[in-house]
């Protein structure tokens, strides 16, 4: 298959402190037990597709996710990690791997992706159409998204609702429109030269962008090239091919007089409507790794995960969350809604509630939390009670 | 065939009245004709008779809309005429549509209406509708069963009683190149929400925006989807609620059914009234607009897509006609010669007679005419009585009654006789020609002027219409006075109408003859660079922040939508002081009128205080001066001329300060002139009580820190600062 992967791995994203740190890049961070690159990599790997770059945002995160790929995926992945200066975007990234992308097509998919679509529905519809990029677009999730602190991966900053405006052909293959970012709080403007050649635009604001893109390489390079501004390929790159296709011999002027018909016709972008699972990743029912230990008059609800060597005390509860692994954890403690990493410490008598508490922290006794973040290795001390506050170990 | 036709009628009544019998028998349905479009399009012949009476296919248009209306299960039509009023009663009174069992035809007539809003306010006096009707014009052809569209109303109208009306739609691709449907009418753009089918959005040719659809973020913001159309067509066949009669009498200003009143719904958010759609699949609706469709919606008829509404079944007492192989039909007593071609899809009325040799394709020939020989007619609509001389040739045309063409005369494509011209002979009349009895009226630049409501009965005296023509236009154009002398060659009676300036471009566009191929080319060119234009409209709108940003402008958007609003309301605010200046209008009205600006920009009284001052300073350098100190003489007059306007907005201290910076910064943009002058005119302004002392030494003050370059202005008032300072101190 004439395919190049890049999975964006990003570094560590401002956004998600203290769940990330330079310990743990955000593509190293547990989303149900599980780093959330691994999830992008396994479907990859499913789809057969073996030889991919890694590109990473700064040195150090690149070293910690270097280092994971070779002993998680030795044998089965042929992985290229390629670091990139930190904050250039998804766009910089790309052109700054520009000299490693050979193939006639890019396959470009974010590495927080959670998705059970096989990656190669996307690119057999790239290729279906000879696009100049597809995109994977999916419903916004009805639930989930507005409930804080219950995903590891989840992106804080966005307001939960509308992420995209999206306008398709009746056909739903070809993307016309997309708006992202401020353009949402605008009114919508569509050329009619693009409703006139289609006829009917469905418009949508309850589709969003899922950042897997099939891209033409040398489309992606030259539009790299030329708008050196570009700094994300959600907020920039895509919007902009949509604009311009349909009138891709002005724009995109790599190709030959003699071929302007055709590649009018082509160059269209498409979008795909596929279900994605979200980044909420919830376990259908409970998963109770075998080597977990269970208190007495201890209750694990539905959609929960406990992961391999955990203990728990007695009379505990815990209700739609997730524990990682070897965590200990004392008695008369409550979990809901939260997401616990591995190692962690819990001290008797605990409540958590909607929070995010990262590998190797310790809760002493009694420690309430409602909708917090703890980092890593941070030590709650005894008794104390906290609501919608990020704690965090000073930086060293 | 009649009766035949009867029966499918009652039968299909019956079956209404079965499904829905409460609604049916609490309620006729009444429907509301308006036979005259308030147009012009169809003129020159429409000034001599109306267009509901024109003949489609040789029966008048108005009984297909009333066969329509009649078969659908309409019980009562108020048939509103205005222009030519009388010929419409006549006609009506003499035909049998007035002594049918369960269908009654009113007429309602009046002479002063210019519109259709007129129309229907003058309905809604006259009190007679009493529950849902529908509303269409006199010139829709249709085939279309309400049934379902009228349930879904009433269902709808249940619900929500703000739903006043269902508008019928039908697919039809506009061509992307003449950017019009195949029935001639300008592209339409409509948003509709796929799941309620509510029209969100309506735009037409009248709108004159740019390469984009603007719609508002609250639509999408109340509909997760929208649907936008380009390949609807609308039939102009509304289904209403009584509401809909009330609110044109509320909006008195309401004319155009489409233009003000469902884009005055549309954006009328405090009442809420709803407008939904109702799209029709496998049945026919057209309106003729324009001479194209006229030939669009001929052709279709003799093709049978409007069944049962077609020549060769009796639906409103038209002759006996005879449908032959190959789409011809044929009416009784025509004399044809036997080496006369009668190609396909023509129709023949009766008595007419045709020469040898003759060759007829596509057209429509109506009753009595008298075809020589050698004659060739392609494509053409030749009406009643018409004498076509030997060795003729007509493409594309559209003949009326009477009309005489002599021996060899050519009418090219496009071209329309109206009533009793006489073609001289050999000649030749050019393409797009309208040629009439009547002189021509000198054109107004707007589409929108109505026919005239003459109601002189039959033929309108020359002379009058002349009278009128002279009587509202005070002149004739250069052309017709020209046109005294006969221009249509040797034996030749009418005047060839000039084609209004601009109009020609637009001509072919509503022609009955087809888009010649040179036109498409051109278009099609001229498409490309319309793409391209609108490409760079957008990267120079976005440079001066107003599109959205063609992407390599993407940073800074977030706060164009404020510098936006506040360049439009200082814009606002100095054209309304301009004018005011201009027509010396009162202070105190100036003063309402920019707070209503303040108002609708949400702008703070400080903004208005710089908006002002800045307008009153932009016009003291406006003001012819020769030096400065003049200028300064200038500024100082209309200081004190409108003090109090600009006082009306000095509530606190900080207002003032706004007004000392904004000076500040026009003498370091916009109007350099006045930095040599700036201690003066503070001076001035502390000297009209308009900048308290305070204010003044406040702004000195906050200017203590700021850079070099910022306190030139300081600098040079300093000795009017220090001798503040030193005044307050002594009142101290």
């Amino acid at each position: 298959m004439d395919f190049q992967v890049v999975v964006l791995a990003g570094g560590t994203s401002k956004k998600l402190v203290p769940l990330v740190s330079k310990e743990v890049p955000k593509a190293l961070l547990p989303v149900a037990n599980r780093p959330v690159l691994s999830y992008v990599l396994e479907q990859l790997e499913l789809s057969n597709i073996k030889d991919l770059i890694v590109v990473v945002e700064g040195a150090d995160a690149a070293l910690c996710v270097g280092g994971w790929i070779s002993a998680a995926y030795v044998d089965r992945l042929h992985v290229e990690v390629a670091t990139v200066p930190e904050d250039v975007g998804t766009a910089g990234a790309l052109r700054a791997i520009a000299h490693h992308l050979t193939a006639k097509d890019v396959l470009v998919v974010s590495g927080d992706l959670v998705s059970d679509v096989p990656p190669g529905a996307v690119t057999a519809a790239h290729r279906r159409h000879d696009a100049v990029v597809t995109a994977m677009i999916c419903s916004v999730p009805v639930s989930g998204l507005s409930e804080a602190g219950s995903s590891g991966a989840k992106d804080k900053t966005k307001k939960p609702g509308r992420y995209n405006i999206i306008g398709m052909d009746p056909t739903k293959q070809f993307l016309l429109h997309i708006a992202t970012g401020a353009e949402l709080e605008k009114d919508t403007r569509i050329r009619k030269s693009i409703l006139r050649a289609v006829g009917q635009m469905d418009i949508r604001a309850d589709l969003m962008d899922a950042h897997m893109y099939a891209f033409n390489r040398s489309v992606l390079q030259e539009v790299l090239d030329q708008k050196d501004k570009f700094q994300s390929l959600k907020q920039d790159v895509l919007p902009y091919l949509v604009r311009s296709q349909l009138k891709s011999e002005i724009l995109i002027n790599g190709a030959p007089q003699g071929q302007q018909a055709k590649e009018n016709g082509n160059d269209k972008v498409i979008g795909e409507a596929n279900h994605l699972s979200g980044y909420n990743f919830s376990a259908q029912n409970n998963i109770i790794h075998p080597s977990a230990e269970l208190g007495s008059k201890t209750t694990v609800g539905p959609h929960c995960m406990l992961g391999e060597g955990s203990q728990m005390g007695d009379k505990c509860s815990v209700k739609r969350s997730v524990i990682g692994r070897h965590c200990r954890i004392g008695s008369n403690v409550k979990v809901v809604n939260s997401v616990v990493m591995n190692h962690v410490t819990i001290g008797d008598g605990c409540s958590i509630q909607g929070s995010v508490i990262c590998s190797n922290a310790q809760l002493q006794e009694r420690v309430a939390l409602k909708d917090c973040q703890v980092g890593l290795g941070y030590v709650v001390s005894a008794g104390c009670e906290y609501k919608g506050e990020s704690l965090a170990r000073k930086e060293k | 065939m009649g009766a035949q036709k009867k029966r499918a009628a009652a039968a299909a009544a019956a079956a209404r009245v079965s499904e829905d019998p409460d609604d049916l028998a609490r309620q006729p349905l009444q429907a509301i004709l308006l036979a005259d479009s308030f147009t012009t399009k169809f003129r020159p012949i429409t000034l001599e008779r109306p267009k509901v009476l024109l003949p489609l296919v040789n029966v008048p248009m108005i009984n297909y809309t009333l066969a329509w209306l009649e078969a659908a299960g309409v019980a009562e039509v108020f048939v509103f005429c205005c222009a030519h009023s009388k010929q419409v009663i006549d006609y009506l009174e003499n035909s049998e549509w007035f002594s049918q069992p369960n269908f009654t035809v009113k007429t309602i007539e009046s002479h002063n209406i210019i519109s259709a809003g007129d129309a229907l306010r003058l309905i809604y006096e006259q009190n007679v509708i009493h529950g849902d009707f529908v509303l269409i014009s006199g010139d829709t052809v249709s085939n279309m069963s309400l049934t379902q569209a009228l349930q879904e109303h009433k269902e709808r109208k249940k619900k929500d009683n703000n739903a006043v009306m269902t508008m019928i739609i039908k697919k039809s691709k506009p061509s992307p190149i003449t950017r019009q449907s195949r029935l001639g009418t300008d592209e339409l753009f409509m948003a509709i929400d796929p799941n309620t089918k509510q029209l969100l959005y309506y735009e037409d040719k009248a709108d004159h925006s740019k390469g984009t659809i603007c719609l508002d973020k609250m639509l999408l913001a109340e509909n997760p989807s929208i649907s936008l159309h380009n390949d609807k067509q609308d039939c102009y066949i509304d289904i209403c609620s009584p509401e809909v009669l009330s609110l044109f009498t509320d909006n008195f200003d309401y004319q155009h059914l489409r233009r003000h009143f469902v884009k005055g719904l549309l954006l009328d958010d405090i009442m809420g009234y709803k407008i939904f759609t109702h799209e029709i699949h496998s049945s026919y609706a057209a309106r003729i607009d324009n001479y194209r469709s006229y030939d669009i919606v001929s052709k279709d008829i003799i093709q049978r897509w409007t069944y049962p509404y077609v020549p060769d079944v009796k639906f409103c007492g038209n002759r006996a006609t005879k449908l032959e192989r190959r789409g011809m039909y044929r009416a009784l007593e025509i004399e044809q010669s036997r080496s006369a071609q009668v190609g396909s899809f023509t129709v023949i009325g009766y008595g007419t007679k045709i020469g040898s040799n003759s060759k007829i394709s596509d057209s429509v020939i109506g009753e009595g005419c008298t075809i020589g020989s050698n004659v060739l007619i392609e494509g053409s609509y030749i009406w009643d009585n018409v004498i076509i001389e030997d060795g003729c040739e007509l493409r594309h045309v559209i003949v009326c009654d009477g009309v005489i063409m002599k021996a060899g005369a050519v009418l090219k494509p496009g071209v329309v006789l109206s009533f009793k011209v006489v073609i001289g002979e050999r000649f030749v009349v050019p393409a797009y020609s309208k040629v009439s009895l009547l002189q021509q009226p000198t054109v107004h630049d707007s589409d929108e002027e109505l026919e005239y409501a003459d109601n002189s009965s039959g033929t309108v005296e020359f002379s009058s219409i002349q009278g009128t023509a002279d009587q509202s236009n005070g002149e004739m154009t250069s052309e017709s006075s020209e046109a005294h002398k006969p221009k249509l060659g040797t034996g030749g009676v009418g005047y060839i109408w000039s084609i209004c300036e601009g109009g020609q471009e637009e001509e072919w566009r509503h022609s009955v003859a087809p888009i010649p191929e040179d036109k498409l080319t051109e278009l099609s060119e001229a498409m490309d660079d319309d793409q391209e234009l609108v490409t760079q409209d957008r990267t120079a709108l976005s440079t001066s922040g107003e599109l959205i940003s063609d992407s390599n402008a993407s940073e800074g958007d977030d706060n164009e939508d404020s510098k936006d609003d506040s360049v439009y309301f200082e814009k606002e605010v100095e054209a309304t002081f301009l004018r005011a200046v201009e027509e010396n209008v009162k202070v105190d009205h100036v003063i309402l009128e920019v707070n209503s600006l303040r108002l609708s920009y949400n702008m703070t009284s400080a903004d208005c205080a710089g908006a002002v001052f800045y307008s009153m300073m932009k016009l003291a350098i406006k003001t012819p001066h020769s030096s400065a100190s003049e200028l300064q003489q200038n500024t100082a007059n209309i200081i004190t001329t409108w003090q109090k306007l600009l006082k009306s907005y000095l509530l606190e201290i900080d207002e003032e300060i706004e007004i000392i910076l904004k000076f500040e910064e026009m003498c370091l943009e916009s109007a350099k002139e006045f930095s040599p002058l700036f201690a003066r005119i503070l001076h001035i302004l502390y000297d009209k009580d308009i900048l308290q002392e305070d204010a003044i030494l406040r702004w000195a003050d906050e200017k203590e820190g700021a850079d070099e370059s910022d306190k030139v202005f300081v600098r040079q008032s300093e000795k009017f600062i220090q001798w503040l300072r030193e005044a307050s101190e002594e009142e101290d």
